[in-house]
């Protein structure tokens, strides 16, 4: 055991790793600071319980409400992962806003933690996308009437509003084409997204540490 | 640490942890497990008896076919299933039912009248009128049904699954 670990980490380095990601030095905070840490858990959980759904949902117009009965009610434990998954995006888009009205508040976007801000920023429209495009998934009523609105808003910008609407249609109506391309976004591009944008927010951290406290005369 | 008896307070920490860690690991990995395999797990053996009509209705000696669909559920979608069988009628309420299922590899099999045998288009697998392998590579020879007249009407015993 002691001698796998001294061939691994002299070729990986798993002791830097260790002492940069988890050993840094971080400054007496307080627990709002956790919040970040928080938000990236749910993400795990998030996209765990999502890749067991995908096993038996199908976006299909024809099959997607059936498909999540049959995971209600027909699979072991597919209640309770199913809802994880529902509890989940709900909490997650509270603690991603919780986390930035924290940063906002203790003063933690200032310099140099600018870059962490603007892809905080970024993460957050993107978690907000993600409630979106799976909210139309279960292909209930409430999604289906849900979805309708949510896509006809952007249709008051002026000039291209109409055509923002049918582009995430895909068509003038909502349709087995909005549910398939809502899908693909929800596991594929969205979440694609959002890895790349924790990866650099992470890095961002890890260079630059965490802020302290601000004091009274800051 | 090799000579000393004493455990120390970091090595029970760590012992700890891997020990509730594991058993956490466990509680969380059943639902994940479970959740995958389940499907698997269903056996629904259906069976039924299957009305085909009054025996009177079907030629002495003649293998004759009667089509039935069952219908089945598989998780969120309906299949109707077709399945064919030959009845042949020896008179005197005697009644053979055949599958039209090869038993090779589940093509279905023809009643050729001039030939006199069930043939199987898929591999050239021949069985006899009384559904002996006459050729071919089927390994046994035709599935019979079980089967019951009451008031003159044939049913078939048919177990799936």
């Amino acid at each position: 055991m002691e001698k796998l670990y001294t061939w691994l980490d002299e070729r990986l380095g798993l002791k830097t790793i260790y002492d940069v990601v988890l050993d840094r030095k971080v400054p007496k905070v307080n627990w709002f600071y956790t919040l970040g840490s928080a938000s990236l858990f749910l993400f795990v959980i998030q996209a765990v319980t999502g890749i067991f759904l995908t096993v038996y949902y199908v976006p299909s117009p024809d099959h997607a409400y059936d498909s999540i009965q049959f995971i209600m009610n027909g699979v072991a434990f597919g209640w309770l992962i199913r809802g994880i998954h529902h509890w989940g995006a709900t909490l997650m888009v509270l603690v991603v806003f919780f986390h930035m009205l924290r940063t906002f508040y203790f003063a933690s976007y200032k310099y140099p933690r600018e870059l962490t801000w603007l892809t905080g920023v970024l993460l957050l429209f993107l978690t907000l996308g993600m409630g979106f495009t799976g909210y139309l998934l279960p292909w209930n009523q409430r999604a289906y009437w849900a979805t309708t609105v949510g896509t006809e808003i952007p249709g008051t910008v002026p000039i291209i509003g109409p055509w923002i609407t049918s582009f995430l249609r895909g068509g003038p109506d909502l349709s087995a084409v909005t549910l398939a391309r809502f899908f693909s976004l929800h596991i594929w591009w969205l979440p694609a997204g959002i890895v790349l944008l924790i990866s650099v927010h992470m890095y961002l951290i890890i260079r630059l540490g965490i802020s302290s406290l601000p004091k009274k005369d800051d | 640490m090799a000579k000393s008896h004493e455990l120390h307070r970091s090595d029970f920490v760590k012992s700890v942890v891997a020990v509730l860690g594991t058993i956490i690991g466990g509680f969380i990995a059943i639902p994940g497990i479970g959740y995958l395999i389940s499907p698997s797990l269903k056996f629904e053996a259906s069976e039924a008896w299957i009305p085909l009509g009054p025996l009177e209705n079907y030629p002495d000696g003649t293998p004759t076919l009667f089509n039935f669909t069952r219908t089945k559920i598989n998780g969120w979608e309906k299949t109707v299933n077709s399945y064919g069988v030959y009845v042949v009628n020896h008179g005197g309420n005697q009644v053979t039912v055949f599958s039209n299922m090869c038993t090779h590899l589940s093509c279905r099999v023809n009643w050729q009248e001039d030939g006199q045998i069930y043939h199987c288009p898929c591999h050239d697998g021949k069985f006899s009128p009384t559904g002996e392998v006459t050729g071919g590579p089927p390994p046994k020879p035709l599935n019979v049904y079980e089967t019951k007249i009451e008031d003159g009407v044939l049913s078939i015993h048919f177990v799936e699954g």
